[in-house]
C-alpha cells in the first residue's frame, strides 16, 4: 500500500518509554526463566531503552541497516549465554524484532499506512486490536503445534530432551511413527475407526437429510417437538446418552458389536446434519419442486435432480461434522463398544492413562494433517462445483 | 450418478454389517488388564502360548482401572462381555463380596507345582480371597533423580518428608492408602502400631498433619505413568509409583533415576472370573487361568516386567530379561536386598476404613 501519511521522527521522550515497555514485556519471560521476574522486567526495559538511545540518537538514521544487524548480533550472543545454541536462534529473533520495533516507533513509521486523520488513541487501538487477534490465534494454535516436535522425540517421554533443544539429530527419531504403523493395537484401532466413521456418517446423512426435508414442510404436525427430540443428543450430556445406550443396547444384543457402535455414532451425528441441512433449506425456493412436478418429474427424480444439488453444501458440511464426531468420539464407544471395537480415540485415551507414550503424539500429528487435508479437499470441491454452476463469481 | 453412488454405499454397509456380527461369534475370549508394559508381559508370557495351544483368539481390553464399576454395570444389564479380569486384590475382594466374581477352589482349578506341592500350599498366604487367583507381587515405592539429590542419595522413607535435605517437588498418589502409613512411620510411630494408630481419629489427624508439612511440594498423581514422566522431566526429585514402572524408566529408558526401596508397600494383582458367564465360557476361562498361573508361566512373566511371581515354586525359575539380558531377580520387590524393610498392604483394615479415611484425605487435599 502506498504511504498515506507523511511520517516524521518521533521525540525520544516518546520512543524510549515505548520500546522500554516492549523490553520489559520480553524481560518478564527471560526473568521468570532465570528466577526473578522483577529483575527481568527492569533489566529488559533498561537494555532496550539504552540500545534505542544509541541507535536513534548516537548513530543516527542513516546507519539503520548496520544498527539493526548489531541488534541481531547482540541478542544472539546474549541468547548463547542463557541457553546455548537454541538461545542463539531465539536471541536473534528477539534482536531482529527489537531492531525493527525501535525504528518503527522512533521514525514514526507506524503511521505510514494509516489514514492521516486518526487520533493517537485510534492508532493505538488499531494496533492493539491486531495484537489481541494475534494473541488469540497463538493461544488456539500453540498447544497443537507444541506436540508436533515432541512426536519426533527419541525417548519414550513427553519431554524436550537437552539433545532436542540443541537440535542434535540424536535427539530425534521416527520410532513413534514406526510404532504406530507396526503395533497391532494401533493398527486395529485405526482400522476400527476407519470402518465405523464412514458407516456412521452415511446413516447420519441419510436420516438427517430426510428428517430436515420432512420437518421443513409446513404441514407436518408437532414440527418443533420432533426437531427438539432429534437434536437432543447434541444437548444432553454425552455421558448420559452413553449410559442410557449401554443399558438399552445390552438388552437388545447390540452392545459390543460393530453395528451397535455405528448406530450410536449415527445418533450423535444426525443433529449436525439436520441443523446444516435445515439452514440451507431456508434459502430453497419451493416453486422449483412444483415446476419440476409440472414438467412430469416424479418426487424421487425431483429430489435428486433439483433439490439435492441445491442443498448439497449443507449436506456436505453436515456429513463432515458427523464424520468428525464419530472419528473423535471416546465416551460413547467406551460404553457401547467392547475391546473388539476399540477406536483410535479409545486407544489414545487408555494410552494416556496407562503409559504416557509419544506414539499418541505421533498419531495426533498424523490426524491433524489428515483433518487439514480433508477440510481443504472438501472446501476446494465445494468451490469448484459452485463455480461450475455459476453460483459464485471467480 | 449420485443416486448410484448412494446405492453403492448403502449396499456396502449392508454387506459389511453381517460380517461384523459373524466375527463376534468366533472362538474368542476377552481378557481385561492394565495396558502398557504390563499387558505386554501377559501377552508374551500367557496369551501367545495359550492361543497357540488352543486356537482361541484372545482380545485384550485395557479397562482394569474401572473394572469394578464396569462389572457392576454389566451385571445389571445382564450382559457380561468379559471372560477373565485382572484386578488388584482389594478390588477382587469387593467384587467377591458383591457376588460379581465367582469362587475358585485352588486345589480343583489350579495346577500343582512341578514337585507335587498343591496349589493351595504353593500360593500360601497370597490367596487372600475366595475368588482371587494371585499372579504377581508388586510394590508401591519411590524412585529419585540421581542428579538432583546431591551427594547423599535418599535411603530412608522419611527423606520424602525432609524438605531441607532434599528440596524440590515430590509426586505422591492422589489417595489416602500408603501415604497415610508413610506419614505415620515418619512421625515416629512404630511399624507394628501404624494401623492401630491410623484407626483412631487422632491418628488420622496426625498423619494429615505430617503430610501438611510437604503439601506445597507435592504433585499428586492418579495414573501409574505419571511419576515416570515427571521423573524423566526432572519435574520432581522423587516420586512414588509401581516398582515395574520404575524398572522400565531405569533399565529400559536409561533415565538418571534410582530406587528407594525403603518401606515399599507390597500388594497383589491377579485374576478373577466374572459371574454370569455361560457354562462354555466359564469352562474356557477356568482353563485359561489354570494354564496362566502354573509355575513356569508365572516365572515367564518376570522376563518382561519386574514383578515377583506369586507362587513360591516360580521364584527359582526367574531368569533374565527377554530383551536386555539382565538378571531379573535383583529387580524384584521380593529380593532380600530390596525387601529389608517392607510393608504389607492391610486388606482388612482398608476394607473397614477406606471410605472414611479417603473422604477425610480428599477433604484435606481440597483445603
Amino acid at each position: 500500500m502506498a504511504i498515506l501519511t507523511p511520517i516524521q521522527k518521533q521525540p525520544l521522550s516518546f520512543t524510549l518509554p515505548v520500546v522500554a515497555a516492549a523490553g520489559a514485556f520480553a524481560g518478564i519471560f527471560v526473568g521468570a526463566a532465570q528466577g526473578s521476574t522483577l529483575l527481568g522486567i527492569l533489566i529488559g526495559a533498561a537494555i532496550v531503552a539504552a540500545l534505542g538511545y544509541v541507535a536513534l540518537q548516537v548513530l543516527g538514521d542513516d546507519q539503520e541497516r548496520m544498527a539493526r544487524w548489531a541488534y541481531v548480533a547482540l541478542f544472539a550472543v546474549a541468547g548463547f549465554f542463557f541457553g546455548g545454541l537454541p538461545g542463539v536462534v531465539v536471541g536473534a529473533i528477539f534482536g531482529w524484532f527489537f531492531g525493527w520495533f525501535t525504528y518503527w516507533i522512533g521514525l514514526g513509521r507506524y503511521r505510514a499506512k494509516l489514514v492521516p486523520y486518526l487520533t493517537p488513541g485510534q492508532v493505538l487501538w488499531h494496533y492493539a486490536f491486531r495484537v489481541i487477534c494475534g494473541a488469540i490465534f497463538v493461544f488456539l494454535i500453540t498447544p497443537i503445534i507444541v506436540v508436533m516436535p515432541l512426536s519426533f522425540n527419541a525417548e519414550d517421554f513427553f519431554t524436550f530432551t537437552p539433545e532436542m533443544l540443541r537440535f542434535d539429530p540424536e535427539g530425534y527419531s521416527l520410532k513413534h511413527y514406526r510404532d504406530f504403523f507396526t503395533n497391532d493395537d494401533w493398527q486395529q484401532a485405526l482400522w476400527n475407526s476407519v470402518r465405523i466413521a464412514p458407516a456412521a456418517t452415511i446413516l447420519s446423512v441419510g436420516f438427517g437429510t430426510l428428517a430436515a426435508i420432512g420437518l421443513s414442510q409446513p404441514h407436518v404436525p408437532f414440527r418443533r417437538a420432533i426437531m427438539a427430540i432429534l437434536i437432543s443428543p447434541m444437548i444432553v450430556p454425552l455421558i448420559i446418552s452413553a449410559a442410557g445406550m449401554y443399558f438399552f443396547y445390552s438388552r437388545i444384543g447390540l452392545q459390543g458389536t460393530y453395528m451397535g457402535v455405528v448406530l450410536a455414532h449415527a445418533v450423535l451425528g444426525i443433529p449436525f446434519v439436520i441443523i446444516t441441512v435445515t439452514a440451507t433449506l431456508v434459502g430453497f425456493d419451493r416453486s422449483l419442486t412444483r415446476a419440476a412436478a409440472n414438467m412430469g418429474a416424479d418426487p424421487v427424480t425431483t429430489f435428486f435432480r433439483v433439490q439435492m444439488p441445491l442443498i448439497m453444501p449443507g449436506v456436505i458440511s453436515g456429513a463432515l461434522f458427523a464424520f468428525i464426531t464419530s472419528f473423535d468420539e471416546v465416551v460413547v464407544v467406551l460404553f457401547v463398544g467392547s475391546a473388539g471395537q476399540k477406536t483410535l480415540p479409545w486407544q489414545m485415551f487408555t494410552g494416556l492413562r496407562e503409559q504416557i507414550s509419544p506414539t499418541i503424539l505421533a498419531v495426533a500429528t498424523i490426524l491433524v494433517f489428515i483433518s487439514i487435508a480433508l477440510l481443504t479437499t472438501v472446501e476446494l470441491l465445494r468451490r469448484r462445483s459452485e463455480r461450475l454452476r455459476g453460483l459464485s463469481p471467480g | 450418478m449420485k443416486l448410484k453412488t448412494l446405492t453403492a454405499l448403502v449396499a456396502t454397509t449392508a454387506i459389511c454389517a453381517p460380517m461384523a456380527f459373524a466375527a463376534d461369534m468366533a472362538d474368542e475370549m476377552t481378557i481385561v488388564s492394565w495396558g502398557g508394559a504390563y499387558s505386554k508381559s501377559q501377552l508374551k508370557a500367557y496369551h501367545e502360548p495359550y492361543m497357540e495351544k488352543t486356537g482361541v483368539k484372545i482380545i485384550n481390553d485395557e479397562s482394569s482401572a474401572e473394572a469394578v464399576a464396569k462389572l457392576r454395570a454389566m451385571n445389571e444389564a445382564g450382559n457380561v462381555t468379559w471372560d477373565v479380569v485382572d484386578v488388584v486384590a482389594s478390588d477382587a475382594l469387593r467384587l467377591c463380596d458383591e457376588g460379581l466374581a465367582m469362587e475358585i477352589d485352588p486345589d480343583e482349578h489350579l495346577a500343582a507345582a512341578p514337585d507335587g506341592t498343591s496349589a493351595e500350599d504353593d500360593f500360601g498366604d497370597m490367596l487372600v480371597g475366595d475368588c482371587f487367583i494371585p499372579q504377581i507381587v508388586y510394590s508401591t515405592t519411590f524412585g529419585y533423580r540421581t542428579d538432583l539429590v546431591g551427594d547423599t542419595p535418599p535411603d530412608d522413607i522419611c527423606d520424602v518428608f525432609d524438605l531441607e535435605a532434599y528440596p524440590g517437588k515430590r509426586s505422591l498418589e492422589k489417595r489416602a492408602i500408603n501415604n497415610m502409613e508413610w506419614a505415620l512411620l515418619c512421625d515416629g510411630v512404630a511399624k507394628e502400631d501404624v494401623y492401630d494408630v491410623l484407626g483412631t481419629e487422632e491418628g488420622q489427624e496426625k498423619a494429615l498433619a505430617k503430610l501438611d508439612t510437604i503439601k506445597d511440594s507435592v504433585i499428586w498423581w492418579s495414573a501409574g505413568a505419571d511419576t515416570p514422566q515427571l521423573l524423566a522431566d526432572g519435574e520432581v526429585v522423587m516420586g512414588s509409583t509401581y516398582n515395574g514402572r520404575l524398572f522400565s524408566v531405569i533399565e529400559e529408558q536409561n533415565q538418571p533415576v534410582a530406587m528407594l526401596w525403603d518401606a515399599q508397600v507390597f500388594d497383589l494383582d491377579g485374576w478373577i472370573i466374572p459371574t454370569g458367564l455361560s457354562p462354555e465360557r466359564q469352562a474356557r476361562a477356568l482353563d485359561y487361568i489354570m494354564f496362566a498361573t502354573d509355575t513356569q508361566r508365572l516365572a515367564d512373566q518376570a522376563k518382561y516386567i519386574s514383578y515377583g511371581p506369586a507362587r513360591a515354586s516360580s521364584a527359582p525359575l526367574v531368569g533374565q530379561h527377554a530383551e536386555l539380558g539382565i538378571d531379573m531377580a535383583p529387580h524384584m520387590p521380593t529380593d532380600p536386598n530390596n525387601a529389608k524393610n517392607t510393608f504389607l498392604y492391610n486388606y482388612e483394615f482398608w476394607a473397614d476404613y477406606r471410605d472414611d479415611i479417603e473422604a477425610k484425605f480428599q477433604a484435606w487435599l481440597a483445603k
